[in-house]
């Protein structure tokens, strides 16, 4: 049918259409340019989150999962006070290892790229920092276990010069150590990102804000930090997220004895009961992503960027 | 249609384990000629995942050189065992599990009963897997007791039968018995009895282990021992005995009694090694680990008794022909004597005692069975010295230990509570 219209039609007629095609084909290009991210970011992501959310809504009797839609796991994981505990403490440990992560990784930004002037020496300090990052972050994290021990380094070391006479308990197996190593681990994840944006900074601003009158304190509280605020809502989402999704450090570090929601998680898988550990996943992923939505409605990164 | 599935699924594993281990010659053989299954056997791959004894590639080894049977060994822990024994009976022959593993997996009928006939040593199997009673005086210990989950009411049967029957679930491989280590050094006084754990004097420096269905245990022989609960049976406790057990050890963590709960074999031995912890609930294995280094390590007899555990092999539901024959050779081959001197020799215990003693040297035998000073220095499998000579293994004789058995690990009717009551204490 079509294709008498075609024949039937001027030539003219049948050119413009051909035209539109390409003009048409054209502007599809693009999509079709854009594929192969949005297959990977399909079958990779999309997927996967779509099985979870699915998941979460079947029901799990006995090690076999029945494909239902039932909210029990939603009601079961929400109405639990262990949940909110443990999203509590694992907030907690979120919010200071966030800040803690974010006073290192600004001071030691800021030193390298305000303070030292060679880029070569610049270059060469941010590598160092990066090294410990070379090695597996499991291992950065045992070795602190025989540091921090009852009969550990630090303990040793205290008592033999009698500052104590009973070595401290809370220095592992603790929150305090869980919280430093986050925090070791995590800084390099603020410091990247700060940096970065540090070194995008005009230096003319830093002498014009010199030359209008201002002092080292209030041309770093007016000119440079308010610059660095999109490196340091990226650090941000990177430390806050890892946090939350963490279970091997919480458990490591507190000798088992805290809970994280990823532990949580963990567990239930362990027991296989894997309907409850996704409605706990989709609970932590939107958790998670109002976190960043929030830091997003502060710092508009694309704006700044 | 489910068996044609089985068996296309089988084939295709099978060319891929003779693709990579060589053994083509036998999957040829499979299928055509039944008739001359005897030579063939020495061509068959069986394919074991478990917990226990498939950790162990010695056994595999031996095996080949004395059956020609190849077993393809998998190790998966507890939880991971359990659910591809359920959700993928096609993928194993041979299941090597734990007891309480046995009542969870055995009702959802993928594992086939043996024969007791074809098993060439049954009558020596050691009487706890039989009866459950280790001599005729003894008295059957809580939990989920071998012998409740021993044997079946047929072949087709998956109803565990209440008195011995011709159709056994597991042969039994390996056992023990679990008790408080503690370190000799530090504890500064003698232990006795499962409140120890709670005793105010090792603040902060005592620890359980955080795998729930056998922390609870562990907990259970402590406030029982405490006297602040007392349980109709500790394998299979009420909600309200839960709840007990769980409150008295909310109210130990809080005043700070753990130092950490473990959930690894090495995380136990390095509370123990690096003097964090003096007393916790340990495996065997972990004592001998602690020792090695060193460093003294009790394996502590308690006045209240051990508690249990033991696994064994089960033929999954699909074996038939050929490979259901060469399983029970294997089996048949297992408690010949080399394994049970092997396991034996690694301070557990094996099922046929006869045969096994015949494997090993009589101060070994001595040492390790019947509780008396080692004559020599005692070497494990390996070669490693594990005790030197004059030392005595700690509970004494295989009677004084498996006779002293006060529960066995077990899966409860209320697991699932139990479970969210334990998070719910690692949480508090």
């Amino acid at each position: 049918m079509s294709s008498t219209v075609i024949t039937a039609a001027p030539t003219g007629a049948a050119d413009d259409r051909v035209k539109g095609g390409r003009r048409r084909f054209a502007a599809f290009l693009p999509y079709l340019q854009s594929l192969p991210l949005w297959l990977v970011m399909g079958v990779f992501l999309l997927i996967p989150i779509a099985t979870i959310v699915a998941v979460s809504f079947w029901d799990d009797q006995e090690y076999a999962l029945v494909p239902t839609f039932i909210l029990d796991n939603y009601r079961d994981a929400l109405s639990s006070r262990v949940t909110w505990d443990t999203y509590l403490s694992t907030i907690r440990y979120a919010v200071i290892v966030w800040a803690a992560t974010l006073a290192i990784g600004f001071t030691v930004a800021y030193f390298l790229a305000f303070h030292v002037r060679s880029t070569l020496w610049q270059m060469v300090l941010f590598q160092l920092c990066a090294i410990p990052f070379l090695t597996s972050n499991i291992i950065r994290m045992i070795s602190w276990i025989p540091f921090l021990g009852r009969n550990g380094l630090i303990n040793q070391t205290l008592i033999d010069l009698h500052l104590t006479d009973h070595p401290l308990e809370f220095l592992l197996f603790s929150p305090f150590a869980v919280v430093l190593a986050f925090v070791h681990l995590y800084t390099l994840f603020m410091v990247v990102p700060i940096f970065n944006t540090m070194m995008r900074i005009d230096r003319a601003l830093v002498e014009a804000a010199r030359d209008a009158g201002a002092g080292p304190l209030s041309v770093l509280r007016h000119v440079i930090v308010p610059l660095s605020l999109p490196g340091m809502s990226i650090g941000t989402i990177f430390v806050v997220t890892l946090v939350m999704g963490d279970f091997v450090t919480v458990q490591m570090m507190s000798g088992g004895q805290s809970a994280s929601v990823g532990l949580l998680m963990k567990n239930e898988i362990s027991l296989l009961q894997y309907p409850s550990a996704a409605a706990h996943a989709v609970v932590l992923l939107v958790t998670v992503l109002l976190m960043v939505w929030a830091i997003l409605r502060v710092v508009d990164i694309r704006k700044e960027l | 249609m489910k068996t044609t599935n089985g068996m296309t699924r089988r084939g295709v594993l099978k060319s891929a384990a003779a693709a990579v281990g060589g053994a083509a010659i036998g999957s040829g053989a499979i299928t055509g000629f039944p008739t001359i299954w005897a030579q063939n056997i020495k061509n068959i791959t069986l394919r074991q995942m478990g917990t226990g004894v498939s950790n162990l590639n010695d056994v595999a080894e031996k095996c080949k050189q004395d059956t020609g049977i190849t077993l393809q060994m998998t190790a998966l822990d507890s939880d991971a065992v359990t659910q591809r024994a359920i959700t993928q009976p096609n993928s194993y022959d041979i299941a090597d599990i734990e007891y309480w593993i046995c009542k969870k997996v055995y009702p959802r009928n993928v594992l086939q009963p043996m024969d007791t006939k074809k098993l060439k040593y049954f009558d020596q199997i050691v009487p706890i897997f039989t009866t459950g009673k280790l001599t005729p005086e003894s008295h059957i210990a809580q939990g989920t007791a071998p012998h409740t989950v021993g044997f079946v009411e047929g072949q087709s049967s998956t109803k565990f039968a209440k008195a011995p029957t011709e159709w056994f679930t597991l042969v039994p491989t390996i056992y023990n018995a679990d008790t408080l280590g503690i370190r000799p050094d530090l504890v500064g006084r003698p232990i006795t009895s499962w409140k120890d754990l709670a005793d105010p004097a090792f603040k902060g420096k005592a620890s359980i282990l955080n795998i729930p269905s056998i922390g609870i245990m562990d907990a259970a022989m402590c406030s029982e021992a405490l006297g602040l609960a007392t349980y109709g049976d500790k394998g299979n406790m009420t909600r309200a005995e839960i709840d007990k057990t769980m409150a008295v050890m909310t109210d130990l963590k809080k005043q700070g009694q753990f130092r950490a709960f473990w959930k690894s074999f090495d995380e136990s031995v390095n509370l123990m090694v690096s003097g964090e912890v003096v007393i916790q609930s340990m495996w065997s294995p972990a004592v001998a680990a602690v020792r090695s280094k060193g460093i003294a390590c009790t394996y502590q007899p308690l006045k209240e008794g051990y508690r249990s555990w033991g696994g064994g092999l089960g033929l999954a539901r699909h074996l038939k022909g050929i490979e259901r024959d060469a399983a029970y050779e294997y089996i048949n081959w297992y408690l010949s004597g080399w394994v049970g001197a092997y396991l034996n020799r690694q301070g557990y215990y094996s099922a046929v005692l006869s045969t096994a003693k015949a494997h090993m040297e009589p101060y070994e035998w001595a040492f390790w069975m019947e509780g008396k000073p080692a004559e020599k220095d005692i070497m494990s499998p390996q070669g490693k010295l594990m005790e030197k000579a004059g030392t005595v293994r700690d509970g004494g004789s295989f009677y004084d230990r498996m006779g002293h058995v006060a529960c066995w690990n077990s899966v409860m009717d209320q697991d699932k509570y139990m479970v969210s009551k334990w998070n719910e204490f690692i949480a508090a």
